[in-house]
């Protein structure tokens, strides 16, 4: 181990797939930003609703009303502007920071792939992703590099194989793969689309559609760093993400993933392809193919690989936190989230929350659409901590109008993958009595196959 | 090479998951149900028809209305009083379908908010001076305005006929039946007009097809308006202590039973596919959670759950007074009884049908993952 470590820190490689990278990542997120402004997703998801649901821990994270907007520009801004490595280091700070901000405001939108912008552009602050066609580099002739570290352009293929792989292991369930649901409602309500809409009723698609799914994400990395296989890969990596494009509505994240792909293939594709579009943006390429190799500048540099470590060794475990919980992982989502697992479950409920005035015992219940947008109102009714930081809410809201004795019931029900409904949260449970903490949430009810 | 490998690995995998299951239910599938048959029937045979039967009903008011005010008597105020009734009754059978034009104007805002507001209402006669068109103006025009109007502004028979002939009175219960007749025509010529064939093509399964945002009306009106605002507002499910003046058809006092039992049975008739004249029986919710369930070897029956349910709700509102105003007033928890009865269908429709159907409950349009 002593010995292998210094040799491989000391490995250099091309650095123009990851100034590749760096660019379509940075127009992507653009786009993304952009589009995600156009149709007024910025006031209807985060400036119209009164109130917001918070991460565990991130309560001080809040909208900052029509400031919003800024922060979405602001964003927006620095997304461009590493994209073209203008100012990169700084920029792609200003991008994580904003990025997260955003995420974190709300966790009704929670995405896995917005999580995974998040790890992205973290990642991304550590390495010399502007030593190469860049504009930084192009205006200080220092920084210009044809070769980076090694283990610059190998952390975020790490970060990719993390998503892919552990995608596929949450797909090694019995419901994906003995009973091919969530897929199977899902594809059935798909009837009506040209030409396969037909096959959308055969209970073999849908198998078809979960196998493929799991064995896809298992083994497609595998595939992508075997040079021999790589451009069959990247053949299915396209076909999967079109599919899942037209079947669902999964906004950018196909995007990113084949964008993400492209990290595994060769130095002098990369080449070809910077060269081209520099031809077209009439930039000579030639200044940055120097044979010069990337060397530490700044203290960044020097820390990079032991900040990395640690950040990797808490992606490794962390997905694997939902073990310390019992129950069904599905029911209670406790450790479902930031682990990669994508599309794996249709869940509907329904939260009807009662409010009691225990020294008289009158009560009455709450119309959840005074509160919440519909959006938030679907999030809720299925995952316990939703329900228990909007109970408290509402028991603020109800002393602040002067009630006393408050105690806070929900009758709730949820349906999971195809399951006749059930009770989902105890209904004898005052919610105002337990806190949202990451110990085990006794008050969830077990769910009965 | 790997590749190739794994593609047969794949198939093989696959035909045997497929050998695996039950082979009989590749034979019970049923052919892909029929999404713009049921929109056909859906327009067809309940909703154009039932727009027209109201609308039918509405210009009879109108009718009705010009005759008592040219001949102000008990006898008259009597016949505009039924025509009231009757359009009103028609009404609870077109309330669910607040989609295509009826959703761009806000037909139900300017048809039926109750309770009404007596104080803007006669503010608006004195000042002679409203804009129904205004939000402001919800709560003081449609049938419960003019509850208020032909049974309650005064005490006497002789009283309201003598204070609906006054001018300015007169004036404004016109302009009310007028309002509630050409928005209704602008509704239903649309309909017929253009928005039939494009609710029909609207035949897909995204948020914005037409099956999703029926079913999503249809579930709305049962939540807000049957089991809601007919129900469960007045007994005081909602604010902690019954309040008889939110019951629906407050000054006429005997005809809440039969505008709740009327908007219960559309609800009922639509999801069943049974047409606006109860004459033929089309392809409906319920078959389409039917074939659901037999393609999915589902063993919950969806659609017989709901059906018992519902049963259920209409025994206990079988059992209430015609005039829900004394019910909740004498013996609230019959009300009570019919609310939790009636919200115990709001699970199996809401989480069960929804999932079946894989229908978003308020479609929103946002990224998923």
């Amino acid at each position: 181990m002593k010995h292998y470590w210094p040799s491989y820190i000391n490995k250099t490689t091309k650095a123009a797939p990851l100034a590749a990278f760096r660019f379509l990542f940075g127009l992507l997120m653009l786009i993304s930003l952009i589009r995600f402004w156009y149709y007024g997703w910025i006031e209807k998801l985060y400036i119209l609703p009164t109130f917001h649901f918070h991460y565990y821990g991130f309560d001080w994270v809040t909208v900052p009303g029509p400031w919003t907007y800024l922060l979405f520009f602001v964003c927006g801004l620095s997304s461009f502007s590493f994209a073209i490595g203008y100012k990169y280091r700084l920029s792609i700070i200003i991008f994580f920071l904003s990025f997260t901000y955003i995420e974190l405001m709300d966790k009704t939108t929670y995405l896995n792939h917005y999580y995974l912008v998040s790890l992205l552009s973290f990642i991304l602050i550590w390495i010399p992703a502007h030593a190469h066609f860049s504009v930084d580099a192009y205006k200080h002739k220092g920084l210009a590099n044809e070769y980076i570290p090694r283990w610059s352009l190998d952390a975020l293929r790490l970060m990719i194989a993390i998503v892919y792989i552990y995608a596929g292991l949450a797909k090694l369930n019995s419901d994906w793969m003995i009973d091919a649901l969530p897929l199977s409602i899902w594809l059935r309500a798909k009837v009506d689309l040209p030409i396969i809409g037909s096959l959308m009723d055969e209970q073999w698609l849908h198998y078809l559609f979960s196998w493929g799914g799991a064995i896809y994400d298992l083994f497609i990395v595998f595939f992508l760093i075997c040079s021999r296989t790589r451009i069959y890969a990247f053949a299915t990596m396209l076909f999967f993400h079109i599919m899942t494009r037209l079947l669902f509505p999964i906004g950018m994240f196909p995007y990113i993933m084949i964008a993400a792909s492209l990290l595994f293939f060769s130095a002098s594709f990369h080449t070809r392809f910077l060269s081209g579009l520099s031809k077209i943006l009439l930039i000579p390429y030639d200044v940055f193919c120097n044979g010069l190799t990337y060397r530490r500048h700044i203290n960044f540099d020097r820390y990079a690989p032991y900040i990395l470590i640690p950040f990797f060794l808490v992606q490794i475990l962390f997905p694997l936190r939902c073990h310390l919980y019992p129950g069904n992982l599905f029911w209670t989502e406790q450790g479902y989230r930031f682990s990669w697992r994508v599309m794996l479950m249709e869940k509907t409920g329904y939260a009807n929350f009662k409010v009691v005035d225990s020294q008289s015992g009158k009560h009455f219940y709450v119309q959840n659409e005074d509160f919440l947008t519909s959006f938030q109102q679907k999030q809720m009714s299925t995952q316990a901590d939703f329900i228990i930081e909007y109970a408290h809410y509402l028991g603020e809201h109800f002393k602040s109008q002067g009630h006393q004795n408050i105690q806070i019931f929900v009758e709730s029900y949820a349906s999971l993958n195809g399951r006749k409904s059930q009770p989902y949260i105890d209904p004898d449970v005052d919610l105002l009595t337990v806190k949202n903490s990451l110990a085990h949430k006794k008050y969830i009810l077990p769910l009965h196959e | 090479m790997y590749q190739k490998i794994s593609i047969i690995i794949l198939l093989i995998v696959t035909t045997l998951s497929c050998n695996d299951t039950d082979p009989i239910s590749a034979i019970d599938r049923v052919d892909s149900f029929d999404r713009s048959e049921m929109l056909s029937f859906w327009a067809d045979e309940i909703i154009i028809p039932a727009y027209m039967a109201y609308a039918n009903d509405l210009s009879e008011m109108d009718e009705t209305a010009k005759t008592f005010f040219a001949d102000p008597s008990a006898s008259n105020l009597e016949k505009l009083r039924e025509s009231w009734l009757e359009a009103y009754i028609s009404w609870q059978s077109v309330s669910l379908f607040e989609i295509g034009k009826a959703e761009e104007i806000g037909l139900h805002n300017y048809t039926n908010i109750y309770p009404t507001n007596i104080e803007l209402i006669h503010s608006n006669i004195s000042n002679n001076n409203y804009n129904l068109i205004l939000p402001s103006n919800f709560a003081a025009q449609g049938f419960p305005a003019l509850d208020y109007l032909l049974y309650g502004i005064e005490d006497t028979e002789e009283g309201i006929v003598s204070t609906l002939s006054k001018e300015d009175v007169r004036t404004y219960a016109i302009s009310l039946i007028e309002r509630l007749y050409s928005i209704t025509t602008e509704v239903l010529d649309h309909w017929t007009e253009s928005y039939r064939s494009e609710f029909v093509a609207n035949d897909g399964s995204s948020g914005t097809a037409s099956v999703d945002k029926v079913v999503n009306d249809f579930l709305f009106f049962y939540e807000k308006y049957l089991r809601a605002a007919k129900i469960g507002i007045p007994a005081g499910k909602f604010s902690g202590s019954k309040s008889s003046r939110h019951v629906e058809g407050f000054y006429s006092e005997k005809y809440s039973k039969l505008l709740f039992q009327r908007a219960f049975t559309s609800v009922k008739d639509f999801f069943n596919g049974i047409s606006y004249d109860g004459q033929r029986r089309g392809t409906s919710i319920k078959q389409y959670l039917d074939q659901i369930q037999n393609i999915s070897n589902s063993d919950i029956d969806y659609s017989g759950n709901i059906i018992s349910q519902w049963n259920v709700a209409q025994s206990a509102a079988d059992a209430l007074d015609s005039n829900f105003k004394t019910q909740v007033e004498e013996d609230n928890t019959k009300m009570l009884a019919v609310y939790d009865e009636l919200q115990k269908a709001i699970v199996l429709l809401k989480v069960d049908m929804m999932q079946a159907l894989n229908i978003q409950v308020d479609f929103v349009d946002a990224d998923g993952d």
